[in-house]
């Protein structure tokens, strides 16, 4: 059941992504490109997102406990710090240059087309070399984890 | 290329996004996260956790395939750029997101809906860079 429902929920997600064009690089950088093929479409994915999510969340988080688990897991650290802003800048270079972020280019990989799946698998070769230097460099793992 | 300005089907394709992040937090207490779902997969430690991001994956890859059988057109994915850009493009985005936290997903709609100073941070880095890095690109280089 917990696995049904985790699958429906992606297929949420993945077909709201693809609708609403963040699956689509073309249309993306064009959201980035105010000085040329401006398209702001994406204002609306963000504000059509919140618009649900803010009160879902209100209303949800406001009860004891998610159906399945005993608890939410919600992210512990409030450090706002360079590691996050530096993070996050570099996620936005790498956005910028091909026009996928993970959650456009994971439903994208559905049409198994070929230079998704590239993406992809660079994506995880990039998540897999920051492992890499975040333990040489530190000991305890410092960074939220999401679902 | 030049891209329909689309406010409609791209905010009821939002609220979809936004629905599936309350679903999963009101079943489930996560937050949805694309970056999460990837790394957690390269994760072996916790084999109910890994099932549960399998499952989230495997439903999102069944999208374009639902997609087609219900409106009879798969979606539309233009890619400007190169192969090497795209390869480029997938390291920075995965090296990035490990430091930041979080992608879109995690911090740009999740954590900005919960009014997180650390999303709504994310946010404006991811933001910032993904604006300078597309303006050097088309009008500075001129590519």
């Amino acid at each position: 059941m917990k696995l049904l429902t985790a699958f429906l929920i992606g297929l949420i997600f993945g077909t709201g992504i693809l609708i609403a064009g963040m699956g689509n690089p073309a249309k993306v950088l064009n959201f980035f490109d105010i000085a040329g093929t401006w398209d702001p479409s994406l204002i609306f994915v963000m504000g059509g997102a919140l618009a649900v999510t803010i009160p879902g969340y209100l209303l949800v988080l406001g009860r004891p406990k998610p159906l399945f688990e005993n608890g939410f897991q919600l992210p512990a650290t409030k450090l706002i710090d360079k590691r996050l802003v530096l993070g996050s800048l570099t996620f936005g270079v790498g956005w910028g240059i091909a026009g996928f972020c993970p959650g456009g280019a994971l439903p994208a990989m559905g049409t198994g087309r070929t230079e998704v799946l590239l993406f992809g698998v660079a994506l995880i070769a990039g998540l897999l070399l920051a492992r890499l230097l975040n333990r040489a460099i530190t000991r305890p793992a410092g960074a939220a984890r999401t679902a | 290329m030049i891209t329909e300005f689309t406010p409609l089907t791209s905010a009821f394709g939002g609220a979809l996004v936004g629905l599936s992040a309350v679903l999963l937090m009101a079943l489930h207490g996560r937050i949805l996260g694309a970056t999460g779902i990837v790394g957690g997969l390269m994760r072996f430690d916790n084999a109910s956790d890994w099932a549960l991001r399998a499952a989230l994956l495997l439903g999102m890859l069944a999208a374009p395939t639902a997609l087609l059988l219900v409106t009879g057109t798969g979606p539309t994915i233009d890619i400007p750029v190169s192969t090497p850009a795209i390869l480029l493009s997938g390291v920075i985005v995965g090296f990035g997101t490990f430091f930041g936290g979080g992608c879109t997903s995690g911090h740009g709609i999740c954590g900005n809906a919960r009014f997180s100073r650390r999303s709504i941070t994310a946010t404006i880095s991811f933001m910032v860079g993904a604006f300078v890095t597309v303006f050097v690109i088309r009008h500075v280089i001129g590519a």
